[in-house]
């Protein structure tokens, strides 16, 4: 390239810059950048049920029912809601409500919604789990509508709080659609602006929205799924607000003076799931490296002992920087349904040795524990605490940790490999039926979908079933204590501990932190 | 020439078809893709219909056989996890990666020329062995590691570069890119010279070593002993017979740097195609993994036939047929 | 790395180098300080990894030995049972001294395993493809050019995520990605030894293929094969850090350095340095020396550096 022509494209190249306006600022007073710590696979709302991908959703559209940030049910696109029977709920819609490409918001659009959700082509996980109770719908009026049920359903204001309502012209849009943001028009506090897959998703404020305003005109929502790129975005002032703060960095953040830290405690439960299925389990041997049988862990002694070898207090202090809380129970104290009488069991060694003894075990045996490595805040970590603390009780133990990928298939129905295992549980209604009947309930249609113990009590069963069908808050919320109480005195799991949910933001920024893990800009605010 | 281009091509399909294979049962041996994608609260019957869906509930040599045929017509099947053609996924985070490899480039061969040639022209002064030494760190030091010194010194500590993430891209000529917009620049910056790195203690060593060795040669001690200047034999004769080396292997590395970029694009959550392959990796998004490997090895033929070509037109010496 | 061990180790160079006199190799090495100091690096790396067991305070693999009361201790601290940390505790109470000896010695350990395996199992192909020739040699040189076109990070990312996790298996991998360059340049080093006199004349005495290859030829490729050898495994070191960085190398409880590494970073940002740095130091030491020396013995076998 001589000379002359090297002239001419710089040239061209600067002139390019200039005209593309590529001299962009940084955001102003209006502008919000967060850090979105998953990735976000589509905007469709009803294309894959998944967190991160929910989360980005509820900026865009609104549901029924909203969860305050405590997961209590509230109003959202509903006023209010009543049983009208045992199997009829009757929903009273908000008026005045318009989309975002100006249509009115009315019964029909719900209707959509409900025939939307089974239909949507190659969802990877589908939201038919949150309306699959609903047989009938009737529509009254405009604003008012009714459904019938299969049975008695308590659950399904809190169920339709995950079911995020389209305009019933896109229907049959397809998920393309949505992500191109030619069907992304909800009634929600943000119109979608972009969706760069793996990237980042950006809204601008809706200016006509029926609920409280949004501070910010602009909001991007950054993906940095990388926690010390996350950390490492915030301190530099790139974003504005980060969710999932790593435990490891915690220390440093709470003695800066340029961030603040929001907390609370969170629906989701770090537990130990134990074989208490087969007389044969694979990675429990007597120190000789033979099968015992029976299987040690079918015998709730054994349970309790291990429970009792576990320092939970210890977990929280050194592991998760503080920030969890200590569990005897599946969901921590606060939300529906939760036991007042569960308490963490005590770490006593001494108590767990005796129990071994007991069942037959004074020489303890050898165990491997299984867990995910990528999966829960610190996760193999923990477990190899619990490696620890199992071995001083005289449990000869192997730590094993595996990518879900492998984990999840491994642990899972039908293979159901492991003996030990770690999993986390969050508990999407935020009450504790939801825990109950995926992790403790015998494993069948519905039921014990996440039980990979394959434990199993008909008495909790039968309290459970029970609770399901109760429309009373008050009868229920003393079934679902008799039935957790039962399950925990058997040792049905093993739980370590709650955690709790840790925003970080810029100084003079606030957010009203969720139990549910949500990031939502409508909640970040000046101070 | 046209028989070593067609027999090129020919064992090229055989390694396509080889590679989708391994990967195809290999996924089918990790896990179940569907046990990670459903909610966790799904039951048996919605899992039975995200099975049907994504048609995982058939065979796997089933399965294989739907994709190969599907393939030769060119569809490669949705990704699991975004529900879009796997190759549209990949073909909009190529740029990212793109812009990334070749500022990397630059990078390594604006630095590594210069410093290489004097290291090798003034062998066993200090800077040649301070730029040998450096080098030899580049080569050591593992990426992953450099990448993290660098977002601690520069984005965390001194707070000048951006800490991740891929900034604004600009246009020019229709055309859509980082390299077109100042902050992009400046979040391109860091993850570029980290991946550069490699790169750069490589290029140095190449010219360095071409240098010494061309230093020895008789028309250089010609030239000399003619009387022309140092500066004009190293810049014109030395250079030119340096560059032939250096373009070669650079031209063969465009692939492994596009691969080694994974490293790189975890480290600074840059939205690249390597970006894409862990997190598929980790979702079982087996069209995505299947498809991402089937595009690099087409890239690698496609580099490695064009290099193959020139270095026979820039060295007659070089004969395909004989090599084929 | 295909090309640039290509262009670093010109094949056709090597086989000038034949009847390298180890002597002289030798005395040429001693030539350079640095050379020196690596190699003396190697052996205090090697030495460190053999002798683990018993220089290392603590066995880090032992979980009843871990305790997470004493965990993220600083460098110098005491544990509760009176012990000196020199090198501070990670999150788990383990000792970063006895980390760190271990993780060398699974570091060094797995490169240097799939080094000796990988290099045996192309010199094996390589001789065999150079003595038959013709079509076994032209195919067995295309499955060569096939294995080096291909990035060895992202060769050894998908067998790992397909094969899973474990030092066997990160070797395996490695083997897989490594065994070409070996191949490769021994094939080159015996073709042209092939064609020499003496080995006519061991045709000449009827000795069979193995004998001739084995005994006569491949003695005469060992120099090209020693310089692949270190650098490919200082490769192989780094290579598995990097995929134990990315969370398909060593579990967390067999931690090479690289796991190390990884594990610390999170600390970082907290200002628990010794974690990472440490492991990173260790790490960069044992490349770094082995790099060196075989940046050295290279220089001293290329012909065409001949003064």
């Amino acid at each position: 390239m001589n000379a002359a022509l090297r002239r001419t494209a710089l040239g061209l190249a600067t002139a390019g810059l200039l005209a593309s306006g590529a001299f962009v600022t940084g955001p102003g007073a209006q502008e919000l950048s967060m850090g979105i710590s998953a990735s976000v696979t589509s905007v469709d709302p009803h294309f894959h049920n998944l967190t991160p991908n929910n989360n980005i959703a509820s900026h865009v559209f609104d549901r029924l029912v909203h969860m305050d940030e405590k997961m209590r049910p509230g109003p959202g696109l509903a006023e209010s809601w009543k049983t009208i029977d045992d199997t009829t709920w009757e929903f009273k819609l908000r008026k005045g409500v318009k989309f975002h490409d100006g249509s009115d918001f009315t019964a029909d659009d719900v209707v959509a919604t409900l025939k939307r959700v089974p239909w949507v082509p190659n969802s990877p996980s589908s939201f038919r789990l949150n309306t699959q109770a609903i047989e009938k719908v009737e529509v009254v009026d405009p604003h008012t509508i009714r459904f019938k049920t299969k049975a008695p359903a308590p659950l399904l204001p809190i169920d339709l709080s995950n079911v995020r309502i389209v305009n019933r012209k896109f229907v049959e849009a397809p998920t393309a659609d949505f992500n191109s943001g030619k069907a992304a028009a909800g009634t929600g506090p943000f119109k979608l602006v972009e969706f760069v897959p793996g990237d980042r998703v950006v809204f601008e404020r809706n200016d006509a929205y029926w609920g409280p305003k949004p501070h910010w005109q602009k909001v991007t929502a950054r993906i940095l799924t990388n926690n010390a790129a996350r950390v490492a975005a915030l301190r530099a002032g790139q974003v504005q607000i980060i969710e999932q703060v790593p435990s490891a960095d915690l220390a440093s953040l709470r003695a800066d003076a340029n961030l603040t830290l929001h907390r609370i405690v969170g629906n989701r439960l770090i537990y130990l799931h134990l074989d208490s299925f087969r007389d044969e389990t694979p990675f429990v041997q007597d120190k000789d490296g033979k099968p015992i049988k029976p299987n040690p862990l079918k015998d709730p002694r054994v349970r309790k002992a291990l429970s009792l070898a576990i320092n939970r207090a210890a977990i929280v202090d050194r592991l998760m920087e503080k920030e969890a809380i200590p569990a005897g129970g599946l969901l921590a104290d606060g939300f529906f349904g939760v036991s007042p009488n569960l308490k963490a069991d005590p770490f006593d060694p001494d108590q767990a040795k005796k129990l071994l003894a007991a069942a037959g075990h004074p020489n303890g045996f050898k165990l491997t524990i299984h867990g995910p490595n990528d999966r829960y805040l610190n996760d193999e970590k923990i477990l190899q605490a619990v490696g620890q603390m199992f071995s001083r009780a005289g449990i000869d133990t192997q730590v094993a940790t595996l990518p879900w990928s492998k984990f999840a298939s491994d642990a899972s129905n039908p293979k159901y490999s492991f003996s030990v295992m770690l999993v986390g549980w969050g508990s999407d209604t935020g009450e504790v039926s939801n825990p109950l009947r995926s992790l403790v309930a015998t494993v069948g249609p519905g039921r014990g979908v996440s039980n990979r113990g394959r434990y199993s009590n008909k008495e909790v069963d039968a309290l459970l079933d029970q609770a399901l069908a109760t429309v009373d808050d008050g009868k229920r919320e003393k079934l679902l204590w008799q039935a957790s109480e039962l399950a925990m005195k058997d040792q049905a799991l093993i739980p370590l501990h709650y955690q709790i949910n840790i925003w970080a933001t810029r100084k003079g920024i606030t957010y009203a932190p969720r139990a549910d893990e949500n990031t939502l800009a409508q909640f970040v605010r000046p101070q | 020439m046209t028989v070593f281009v067609i027999r090129r091509l020919m064992q090229s399909i055989l390694v396509l078809f080889a590679m989708s294979a391994i990967v195809f049962f290999g996924v089918y041996v990790v896990g179940d893709p569907v046990e990670i994608l459903v909610s966790h609260e799904a039951d048996e019957a919605e899992r039975a219909r995200v099975a049907a869906a994504l048609g995982l509930d058939r065979p796997v040599w089933v399965q294989y056989f739907a994709f190969l045929e599907n393939a030769l017509g060119g569809d490669l099947g949705k990704s699991f996890v975004f529900g879009i053609p796997a190759i549209q996924l990949i073909l909009q985070r190529m740029p990212a990666t793109f812009e990334l490899v070749i500022v990397s480039f630059v990078i390594a061969v604006g630095l590594g020329i210069p410093l290489g040639m004097y290291a090798g022209y003034r062998p066993n002064s200090a800077g040649a062995k301070t730029i040998m030494a450096g080098s030899i760190l580049g080569f050591s030091l593992p990426t992953f590691w450099v990448g993290l010194m660098l977002i601690m010194i520069f984005a965390v500590e001194m707070q000048i570069l951006p800490a991740g993430g891929r900034g604004p891209v600009g246009s020019f000529l229709g055309m859509q890119s980082s390299l077109f917009s100042w902050t992009g620049l400046g979040h391109l910056f860091l993850p570029a010279l980290n991946l550069a790195l490699f790169k750069l203690a490589l290029v140095i060593r190449l010219a360095r070593a071409g240098m010494r060795e061309t230093l020895l040669l008789d028309y250089v001690k010609y030239a000399r002993a003619k009387g022309l200047a140092m500066r004009r034999v190293v810049f014109v004769h030395v250079l030119k017979n340096i560059m032939i080396p250096i373009v070669t292997v650079l031209g063969l590395e465009l692939g492994s740097q596009i691969a080694f970029s994974v490293v790189t694009e975890t480290v600074f959550a840059w939205p690249g195609m390597g970006k894409l392959i862990i997190e598929s990796i980790d979702k079982l998004d087996r069209p995505v993994i299947v498809a991402y490997l089937l595009v690099i090895v087409v890239i690698f033929v496609l580099i490695n036939l064009v290099v193959d070509v020139l270095y026979s037109v820039l060295d007659p010496r070089v004969r395909l047929a004989a090599k084929a | 790395m295909s090309a640039a061990h290509e262009a670093v180790f010109p094949a056709e160079a090597a086989p000038a180098r034949a009847e390298a006199n180890w002597r002289r190799v030798w005395r040429e090495f001693a030539e350079s300080r640095i050379a020196l100091a690596a190699l003396a690096g190697v052996i205090l790396v090697v030495l460190a990894a053999v002798l683990a067991p018993l220089l290392a305070p603590q066995n880090p693999y032992d979980l009843r030995q871990l305790d997470i009361l004493g965990n993220l201790l600083v460098p110098g601290a005491k544990s509760s049972a009176g012990y000196t940390h020199w090198l501070g505790t990670d999150d788990q109470g383990r000792d970063m001294l006895s980390g760190i000896l271990y993780g060398l010695r699974i570091s060094l350990g797995v490169g240097v395993a799939s080094g000796v395996i990988a290099l045996a199992a192309g010199m094996t192909i390589g001789l065999f493809a150079a003595y038959a020739g013709g079509r076994v040699d032209a195919f067995v040189m295309r499955i060569v050019d096939v294995q080096l076109s291909f990035p060895a990070v992202l060769v050894a990312l998908i067998l790992l995520a397909v094969l899973g996790r474990g030092a066997e298996k990160i070797v395996l991998a490695l083997v897989i990605v490594q065994w070409a360059y070996y191949a490769r340049t021994v094939r080159a080093s015996a073709l042209v030894e092939l064609n020499k006199e003496y080995v006519a004349a061991a045709r000449c005495l009827a000795f069979g293929p193995a004998r001739i290859l084995f005994r006569h030829v491949l003695p005469n490729c060992l120099p090209p094969l020693l310089v692949v050898g270190t650098i490919q495994t200082a490769h192989a070191i780094a290579l598995e850090a990097t995929l134990s960085y990315l969370g398909i190398g060593m579990p967390l409880t067999e931690p090479s350095l690289g796991r190390l590494i990884a594990n610390g970073y999170q600390y970082m940002l907290s200002g628990k340095y010794w974690i990472s740095v440490f492991p990173g130091v260790a790490l960069l030491l044992a490349i770094a020396s082995i790099n060196l020396v075989g940046d050295q013995l290279r220089d001293i076998l290329n012909p065409r550096l001949r003064r």
